[in-house]
């Protein structure tokens, strides 16, 4: 069960945007297996304070696997060596006792690097902000069982709607292509439908912006699919790309 | 200082309406001309910024994550409670308006509650508008599940996701504000002061997390929707962000805080595991619909099970003790969140717990999935069954799932009137962050609804009855003396903090005060502790400001310097706390006092003394607060000992 | 529609439909190439072969299929180029270690870039002497005379050097197209989580079936 192990981590260390940037390693010691990988970034972090140095910068929130705060790519892997998590999620007893763990930011040009380990998202933002709505505004809405939706289409909005925006898709994809993240929001609005009324403009809008914002073309590797850690699936790009070609068809 | 609480006349069904058709409106021209400051993205905070975007009026929304939809309400598990009856199973506004008072052990303003209640249905329709996925029936309606404290199904949920699908709702209905150029973003930005012009709130001072830099911003009325200040504990359910300072600075500025005592401890969460630990993981109130909960009968199971020697397994059903179905057959599994908090903690007292540290009880699906099948309960609660076994390595399906109490909210918060007005002209305060609406406790599936209520529906009214009267106030630049002196203030407590340069990290002290709030001011508390508490705690601010240690800069990122600024908030915060709870001298809802109970240990209030909110001003550093009442006037329930029997 | 090629799912169409075009045109050649297992020695064969030499063939389709191959080749091209973009400057230290990632997707171009060496010696061994400098030997079948283009390949293929060419050729062919298929059914959101199984398997096989088709076919020539 429980157990203690040493550790060597190289980790990426960067003082601001415009630094350039390089590994320190660190070692520590008995690092308890039941504990989370950000729970062994904070014992990290109190040993450098200890020595006077500054901390590790990550980004974390919830540590419960929901708000997508947290990244890291982790000895090859956006959030590590285990399947449909988050780091926050991802536990030191997928690790071994004496192992090297290599840690570096989300690496995109869609992704600049703040300071450390921590990147600028708020690409992902702007891309919803283009038209990842229903543009309905508060008050003067039917009931919400006037419409009744079929369960299984509601079940599949679900599960497109259950995107974190971690950022994970963009960081594994060898294009650093958004398209899971862009497609997933298309998908779950284009499957209702509240949604359905403004899918082709939603879908024109969002690519653009994806495009603008430097992220790259869809080469269907699939490694997008399974980094992320809901699991949702590349059957939602080819949603995106039925709704994108048809509304430019029907210009 | 005399509290009005501006409840409207009428008859309780009627306060609303009235309040509504008696208000004052700003016409679409001048809202142009009107600028609101937000803070906060969650739901009340990005609910009310878009609402207020779509209105017409000028919004500035800060939030101290990358991304407005971080905040901790996504990570919201279980569902909204609504009002509509649609399972036809007796519910009404009046019933979830009683529900929500009941549970709240009658320590809520009625007015407020019942409004709540009036609005919950709307809720539900503007999130399907959004395109929330709530679940779903075959026959393409909306699905219901039940959640403890009441009688009926009214939750509506999308799997065990229903914060987050909400909250990525308003978050698209906020995004499409900031497309229009109504809403102004700024993300990765604290508010560490709010700056008040003749009396007023005017504006806040934010510094940008990334850059170190200050700024002034300023605002015809401030709304503060930063949530709860359950990380006072260190150990929560709360995000590692979520903070109290943005409320410290309203109550430092004037606006009393209220019942800070009335802290929500959550049945179910992942027990604690080691020192290491640095936040504890919810398992939604919603398994407690199919879960059974127990401990064994026999205490030499209990430690054989703890030594390791026995599986939950090996334990017949005649020897378990499901003790909530034992002492509340009536509601059984599904009591409020407070009984089953204590009922958990009474036991493992007693010697009966589980697990390595004897603090954790089981949560067991076997009976359901004898019944339902695996597949059933897979479908309900699979997201939260694989959490489960990420986190803890344990099949849930084949062993029991082993639960602690957590702290988990805070139903104490800024004072607000009716409106939503703190006692400071111009600030609002919504959702966790104000004390409204929960009383002494909180029921399951309320905080969405009571945060979306706020944001969606109160605040786009009331806060137009206040702007109302400033539509000749002109923008200010934020040159005034006002706006320099406090950002210069703020200025001066970082260099302070940076300054201090002693030995102790913040988090190790952020580790103390949240073992003695546990231990003092939690889940059980009495008059001897309490008082220790208080001078337990000025030690820790003592140890805070002289050895606290933060390396690096105020130029550029410094998550530690972030981080002591808040801890500085908390501590005031648990001070606070640990008077409230001395002061409130009877048992109710999330406050127990060891003092105060039943012979059969259920909690006991004293209605004749403390039936009413107790407010606390501020009246300088290092100086106590002292209280005020708002006397709690109970016109339609019939206030009575709660029973879940 | 005017601004469609513009955008990355335009451009991604592109690849998927001058992909699907040039899928045609190797189930076409295949089916030629297979009268070459024919035993007449090699008859059908040629008059399968001179239907290339018809004028709408040579002066109608050629230009579209070179075309079809120089848009195709064009477009990866700059897709890379704009994906290595995005991509970044730092790349990741600790490499890639994502598994259930097909090796083929990853490598798309370096695949494409085998296939069209082998498209070039393939142009060099047939299609200069057949259709630009007529330099091959000429039989007469039925009354009419063309080239013997049965004789061209079995000479060629006499070479073990060649064989061997074909045959890494082929391959690299399956494996683009074992991504490629499924892949170009997926950009014209013709695929869902049903259709994208059935596309991969079909994808697959019929990858394998043309490699191993024109694989077996060089073997067969080399050993006859």
């Amino acid at each position: 069960m429980e157990n203690n192990i040493n550790l060597t981590l190289k980790v990426w260390r960067q003082n601001g945007p415009q630094d350039k940037g390089r590994f320190e390693t660190y070692k520590l010691e008995g690092v308890s297996t039941e504990s989370s990988f950000l729970e062994m970034m904070d014992v990290l972090n109190e040993q450098l304070i200890g020595e006077g140095k500054e901390p590790v910068a990550f980004d974390h929130d919830c540590r419960e696997g929901i708000c997508g705060m947290c990244s890291l790519y982790i000895n090859g892997r956006p959030h590590g060596p285990d399947d449909d998590v988050t780091t926050c999620q991802l536990h030191m007893r997928k690790f071994k006792n004496g192992e090297t763990i290599t840690i570096e930011p989300w690496r995109s040009a869609g992704f600049p690097v703040i300071k450390d380990l921590i990147v600028n998202r708020s690409a992902f933002d702007q891309i919803i902000a283009a038209g990842g709505y229903t543009s309905v505004s508060t008050g003067g809405v039917p009931d919400a069982n006037a419409i009744p939706i079929p369960k299984p289409d509601a079940d599949e909005a679900m599960d497109a709607a259950s995107c974190i925006g971690c950022g994970a898709c963009v960081a594994t994809c060898k294009n650093g292509s958004a398209m899971l993240f862009v497609s997933a929001k298309v998908s779950h609005l284009a499957l209702l439908p509240q949604g359905k009324v403004e899918a082709a403009r939603r879908a024109k809008a969002m690519v653009s912006k994806m495009d603008e914002l430097g992220f790259g073309n869809c080469t269907n590797t699939g490694a997008c699919e399974v980094e992320c850690p809901k699991g949702v699936s590349i059957s939602n790009i080819a949603r995106l790309n039925r709704e994108y070609l048809k509304a430019k068809l029907a210009d | 200082m005399k509290l009005d609480s501006k409840i409207p006349e009428g008859p309780l069904a009627q306060k609303w309406e009235n309040y509504k058709a008696s208000q004052k409106l700003v016409n679409p021209a001048n809202k142009r001309n009107l600028d609101i400051i937000v803070v906060g993205t969650g739901l009340a905070g990005a609910s009310a910024a878009a609402s207020f975007g779509e209105m017409g009026f000028k919004v500035k929304n800060f939030t101290i994550q990358d991304s407005p939809r971080r905040a901790h309400s996504i990570a919201a598990q279980g569902g909204i409670n609504a009002a509509k009856n649609y399972p036809n199973d007796g519910d009404s506004i009046y019933r979830l308006f009683y529900d929500t008072v009941k549970g709240g052990d009658y320590r809520a303003r009625e007015a407020n509650v019942y409004r709540l209640a009036s609005v919950s249905n709307d809720i539900i329709d503007q999130c399907v508008a959004q395109g929330v996925p709530f679940a779903r029936e075959y026959g393409g309606l909306l699905d219901n599940r039940s959640f403890g404290g009441a009688q009926v199904s009214r939750t509506f949920y999308a799997k065990g996701q229903t914060g987050q699908q909400l909250l990525i709702g308003a978050y698209q209905a906020l995004m499409r504000q900031v497309n229009a150029g109504t809403v102004e973003m700024h993300t990765r930005t604290e508010i560490v002061d709010i700056v008040m012009v003749d009396g007023k709130a005017r504006g806040v001072i934010a510094r940008d997390l990334v850059t170190g830099e200050f700024s002034r911003h300023f605002g015809h009325a401030v709304v503060l929707a930063t949530g709860g200040y359950g990380n006072t504990f260190f150990l929560s359910t709360n995000a590692m962000g979520s903070n109290g300072s943005a409320a410290i600075k309203a109550f430092e500025k004037g606006a009393l805080f209220a019942n800070p005592c009335y802290a929500q401890i959550h049945p179910t969460c992942i027990p604690v595991h080691g020192e290491f630990q640095s936040k504890l993981t919810l398992m939604s109130e919603s398994l407690r619909n199919d879960g059974r909960i127990w401990v064994p009968k026999k205490k030499e199971d209990a430690e054989a099970i703890r030594a390791g020697k026995m599986k939950p397994t090996d334990i017949k059903d005649e020897d378990r003790d499901y003790y909530l179905e034992r002492r509340y057959p009536a509601f059984g599994n599904l009591v409020p969140r407070d009984v089953a908090s204590r009922a958990a903690k009474e036991r493992c007292d007693a010697g009966y717990g589980v697990g390595s540290t004897g603090l954790a009880v089981y949560l067991d699906f076997k009976s359901a999935i004898e019944r339902l099948g695996e597949d059933t309960i897979r479908a309900r609660y699979g997201n939260l069954f694989q959490m489960y076994e990420k986190i803890v390595d344990d099949n849930p399906y084949a062993t029991p799932m082993m639960i602690y109490p957590a702290i988990h909210y805070t139903m104490g918060g800024i004072w607000v009137d009716y409106e939503l007005q703190t006692t400071v002209p111009g600030l609002f305060a919504a959702g966790e962050a104000n004390f409204s609406d929960h009383g002494a406790n909180r029921l399951g599936a309320s905080a969405l609804m009571q945060g979306l209520a706020d944001g969606y529906f109160v605040l786009p009214y009331t806060i137009q009855n206040y702007l109302a009267d400033d539509i000749r106030t002109p923008r200010m630049t934020g040159e005034e003396k006002e706006f320099v002196e406090a950002e210069k203030a703020a200025k001066d407590k970082f260099t302070k903090l940076l300054n201090i340069k002693g030995n102790r990290s913040v988090d190790s002290i952020h580790k103390e005060l949240g073992l003695v709030m546990w231990d003092f001011v939690g889940m059980a508390r009495n008059k001897k502790g309490l008082e220790e508490a208080i001078e337990k705690i000025a030690a820790i601010k003592k140890e805070f400001w002289t050895n606290v240690k933060i390396p690096g800069s105020d130029k550029g990122m410094n998550v530690e310097l972030e981080k002591a600024s808040r801890l500085a908030d908390f501590i005031t915060i648990g001070d606070l706390m640990a008077r409230d709870a001395l002061h409130r001298e009877e048992s109710c809802g999330g406050h127990f006092r060891e003092e105060y109970q039943t012979e059969e240990g259920e909690a006991q209030r004293q209605d004749d003394k403390f039936t009413y909110a107790g407010c606390w001003e501020y009246q300088g550093e290092d100086k106590a607060p002292i209280m005020h009442k708002e006397d709690l006037k109970f016109e339609v329930v019939k206030v009575a000992q709660r029973n879940y029997k | 529609m005017s601004n469609l090629f513009c955008s990355s799912i335009g451009r991604k169409l592109v690849m998927s439909l001058s992909g699907l075009f040039l899928i045609i045109f190797l189930i076409v050649h295949l089916s030629v190439n297979l009268m070459l297992l024919v035993p007449d020695g090699g008859e059908t064969f040629n008059i399968a072969a001179n239907f290339m030499a018809l004028p709408v063939i040579k002066y109608g389709l050629q230009p579209v299929l070179a075309l079809g191959f120089i848009v195709h080749i064009a477009y990866a091209a700059m897709l890379t180029a704009q994906n290595n973009k995005a991509r970044g400057h730092n790349k990741y230290a600790s490499g890639n270690s994502t598994k259930e990632v097909m090796w083929a997707s990853k490598n798309m171009f370096v695949l494409g870039i085998v296939v069209i060496a082998f498209l070039a010696v393939h142009i060099l061994d047939y299609f200069v002497p057949l259709q630009i400098t007529h330099g091959a030997k000429e039989v007469t079948i039925g009354g009419a005379t063309m080239h013997d283009t049965y004789s061209l390949v079995k000479e060629t293929l006499q070479n073990p050097v060649k064989v061997i060419l074909y045959i890494i050729g082929s391959l690299a062919l399956a494996l683009h197209l074992t991504h490629g298929f499924w892949s170009a059914f997926q950009t014209l959101g013709a695929s869902n989580s049903i259709w994208r199984k059935r596309w991969t398997v079909i994808g697959t096989i019929f990858a394998w079936v043309v490699s191993l088709g024109f694989c077996v076919i060089a073997i067969t020539m080399f050993l006859s």
